[in-house]
């Protein structure tokens, strides 16, 4: 065998546009995908006051938005097609370029290969790809915002034949749907090669001593959702090249036939809207996972820390992690329930759905364990894992009821469930974000964060979620319908035009919190205390090198790791903390 | 912790600091990229079983003569390149540069001639009024799937033509060992295989069985 676990470490390189754009480091590469997480995500968040504002002041006309938006805001009140329009960039920025990129191509890319004992990922250079590929597909999906008819209005699922159709079935069908799908197909790519390059490094990359029962929760986690990537991109992949063959080549894999749109006799036959729902959920189940495990190895490694204690139950979080990974690809028809489905097919998936309420059970039953008795220490990155902890569970007692057919028939296409996946999907992976961002950045940057200034965000942010996203699932009870912009069309709607305006301030409040974290990030980049090397006294690889690490991460050393991930509070211990690499304790433990 | 000793040895098999399966990064890289590339197809083949068994008078326009024998011979093109990879691979671990070089270029002349003997099948049912859009004998689906799948398979060839003769570059300038030529075998025997699901998938259930 030629290559050998450690290969040669690449000399740090010199130019400006070698070590900061075109960067092999992974580490650079992590950075990069952070920032470009970070422009999503505001994108996004700045889209979703939008669609507030129209939700509670439906009439309301605001002259200065016409000048912005000349087209959505036709005599200052935003057109229910422009809310479409900004509702699918919404969820498409969100879910794809802040929750996929930021925790495993930021984070992940930046500490697997430093938590395992590595110089840098298996393949460099097909990781400064992956990342350049995701820029141009980001790129692509912005550019649908200015093209003929704008952003496509199909929502994120981009379901059929409302998204195969071009042109006649709305606004932004046209090159904005067609911008939609070609930058989804380089995400794939970008998303797939990431994902072996992940796979390969934690495989074949572990320095000496790191057996898998002594990696991080986070490597686990980082390692269980590139498995997940690898297997589920590839399948939208097909997906979109057979949607875009529907609105280019004349095909009609989706678009049934004899389907009459604005008075339009459309030619097509025989095709099917269900298969592209099969396909996109055989994907969209395990993404939401991909969205999340990041987040939940975060959580694990932020309360051991924080709490001065082992993971409670080490062996059972990866059994969890796993499980919860692998029953993700056999869930998808829990988002098909009012598709026709057979009902002994919804049964099996219901009975499925439920079914990874266990492993996510013993997930949370081990934070709390873990905090049980610990010495907290309640730092703003604590904070932040233990409101994840919190929205889980809130988040995800809701999917028990989503996921039985009975219930979910009633509340489909509901704000139940746009309360229960922000909830769970969005806000908790931000949470979990977050939670990184605040531990990590001392590593990342050389300098800390302001703590005050970080636990008034947690508490403005955390507060000003679920004032928005509780209220949401009352009002799905009461019938307030999903994806629609009309909200005083029907009279069983009005009522609810209060918790409208409730929800809409609780957005403005949250959202200016945000700015809190920015001057945060900003100040702490160039103003902030100089870090230490292991500021918060933690035991993973990462801590025993220098803020932030050299190139090859640990300055030609070879490590040689002799301890478990979380040995906090073991007696007999010099201090309360072992880290991996601490030499073997002496007593015959 | 309580296994401080057998740490000490530092070589387990998984114990870190080695290859578990034994193989290099650029070969599990590989055997990685080829899982999700099966998932690629799995789903187009699951999409075409999907319209298919959801339209009830699939045409079964294909005959014998010339579409069977055609993809037939396309089929043992395709398999002689595999030998011909296979015999490359050997040669590149027998250090032998200009046996590895010509048999990869033997590869690649099977794989180009399998693309061309395509595109005249292609021009001839084109020619009989099939397209992606429609066909003279029943649901335009038959067109668009089997376009779409065998488009998609074609491709592959097209890359992994390229693709070998980068390698054949690399080799004669001796940047490249025996391992690049093994991954890129990997590479071409999988696109082999999925032809040997198109062909029986594609072909051999769309033939006119004169009921
Ligand atoms: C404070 C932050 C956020 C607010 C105020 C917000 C608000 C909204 C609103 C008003 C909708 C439209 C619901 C409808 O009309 O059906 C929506 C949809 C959506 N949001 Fe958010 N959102 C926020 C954060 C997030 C995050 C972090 C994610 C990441 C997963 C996310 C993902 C989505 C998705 C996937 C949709 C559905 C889009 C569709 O139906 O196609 N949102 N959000
Ligand atoms: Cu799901």
């Amino acid at each position: 065998m030629s290559d050998s676990a450690h290969p040669v470490v690449h000399p740090a390189p010199t130019t400006f546009i070698r070590k900061w754009v075109f960067s092999t480091d992974h580490k650079i590469i992590g950075i990069q995908y952070y920032f470009l997480a970070l422009i999503a995500v505001f994108t996004g968040l700045a889209l979703s006051v939008l669609m507030r504002l129209r939700l509670a002041w439906p009439a309301e006309s605001w002259p200065w938005l016409e000048k912005i938006f000349p087209l959505g805001f036709e005599g200052g009140v935003m057109s229910p097609e422009f809310y479409l329009a900004m509702l699918t960039m919404h969820g498409t920025i969100m879910v794809f370029f802040v929750l996929t990129t930021a925790p495993q191509g930021g984070f992940g890319n930046y500490f697997l290969p430093i938590q395992i004992g590595a110089h840098d990922m298996a393949f460099p250079v097909l990781n400064m790809l992956s990342f350049w590929v995701t820029f141009l597909s980001m790129g692509v999906m912005f550019a649908a915002f200015f093209v003929a008819g704008g952003a496509p209005i199909s929502g994120w699922t981009a379901y059929a034949p409302l998204s195969a159709l071009g042109e006649v079935a709305g606004p932004g069908l046209g090159s904005g749907q067609d911008l939609w799908i070609i930058s989804i197909a380089l995400f794939c790519v970008a998303s797939l090669l990431g994902a072996l390059n992940f796979i390969t490094t934690v495989l074949n990359m572990r320095a000496k001593g790191m057996s898998l029962m002594k990696m991080p929760l986070t490597v686990w986690t980082w390692f269980t959702t590139a498995i997940l990537a690898l297997l589920s991109f590839p399948v939208l992949l097909a997906a979109g090249i057979l949607l875009l063959l529907d609105r280019i080549g004349g095909t009609s894999f989706f678009i049934p036939a004899g389907l009459v749109v604005s008075d339009t006799v459309i030619e097509s036959s025989g095709g099917s809207p269900i298969l592209w729902q099969h396909l996109f959920w055989f994907f969209g189940h395990p993404e939401v996972y991909i969205a999340i495990l990041p987040g939940m190895g975060v959580t694990s490694q932020l309360l051991a820390t924080f709490a001065r204690k082992p993971v409670f139950g080490y062996h059972a979080m990866v059994v969890a992690i796993f499980a919860i990974g692998m029953l993700g690809f056999f869930v998808w028809g829990h988002h098909m329930f009012v598709s026709g489905l057979s009902p002994f097919s919804a049964l099996v998936f219901s009975i499925l759905t439920l079914a990874i309420g266990v492993p996510s059970a013993i997930k949370t039953f081990n934070w709390l364990g873990t905090l049980w008795g610990g010495k907290i220490r309640l730092t703003t990155a604590m904070l932040f894992a233990i409101g994840f902890v919190s929205l889980f569970v809130s988040g995800g007692i809701t999917g028990l009821f989503l996921g039985q057919t009975s219930v979910d028939v009633q509340l489909h296409d509901t704000y139940f469930p746009v309360a229960h996946f922000h909830m769970i999907m969005g806000v908790a992976a931000i949470f979990g974000i977050l939670g990184a961002t605040y531990y990590w950045f001392p590593k990342m940057f050389g300098r800390m964060l302001h703590e005050g200034l970080g636990k008034l965000h947690f508490w403005l942010t955390f507060a000003g979620v679920n004032a928005i996203f509780i209220p949401m699932h009352l009002m799905g009870i009461m019938g307030q319908l999903r994806r629609y912009a009309e909200s005083t069309e029907f009279k069983f709607m009005e009522p609810l035009q209060p918790y409208q305006e409730f929800v809409t301030i609780a957005v403005f409040v949250t959202a200016a919190a945000q700015l809190l974290f920015l001057v945060n990030f900003f100040w702490g980049m160039f103003k902030g205390k100089k870090a230490t090397e292991n500021p918060w006294e933690a035991t993973t690889l990462e801590w025993i090198t220098a803020s932030p690490p050299p190139h090859d991460n640990f300055g030609g050393r070879e490590l040689v790791v002799h301890h478990g991930a979380y040995e906090y509070g073991v007696p007999g211990a010099p201090r309360d903390y072992v880290m991996q690499t601490d030499p073997p304790l002496e007593s015959g433990k | 912790m309580a296994d401080a000793r057998v740490e000490n040895t530092g070589l387990q098999l998984w114990g870190g600091g080695t290859l578990p399966y034994s193989v290099s990064h650029i070969k599990l890289g590989m055997w990685l990229f080829i899982v999700s590339d099966a998932l690629t197809f799995s789903a187009l083949l699951f999409g075409y079983s999907y319209v298919r068994i959801a339209t009830p008078d699939w045409p079964t326009p294909f005959h014998f003569w010339p579409t069977i024998v055609f993809a037939t011979l396309m089929t043992a093109v395709l398999l002689s390149s595999s030998l011909t990879m296979v015999l490359a691979v050997n040669a590149a671990q027998r250090g032998d540069r200009k046996w590895t070089i010509r048999w990869i270029l033997w590869t690649a002349f099977f794989g180009t001639a399998f693309i061309v003997l395509h595109g005249l099948e292609w021009m001839g049912l084109i020619n009989q009024g099939m397209t992606l859009s429609g066909n003279p004998w029943g649901t335009p689906l038959f067109g668009a799937t089997f376009f779409g799948i065998t488009g998609m398979h074609m491709f592959h060839v097209f890359t992994g033509v390229v693709y070998l003769l980068a390698i054949a570059g690399g080799v004669a300038r001796k940047r490249f060992h025996s391992e690049h030529v093994e991954v890129c075998g990997l590479y071409w025997h999988f696109v082999d295989l999925v032809w040997m699901f198109v062909f029986p998938l594609v072909y051999l259930l769309s033939v006119d069985m004169g009921a």
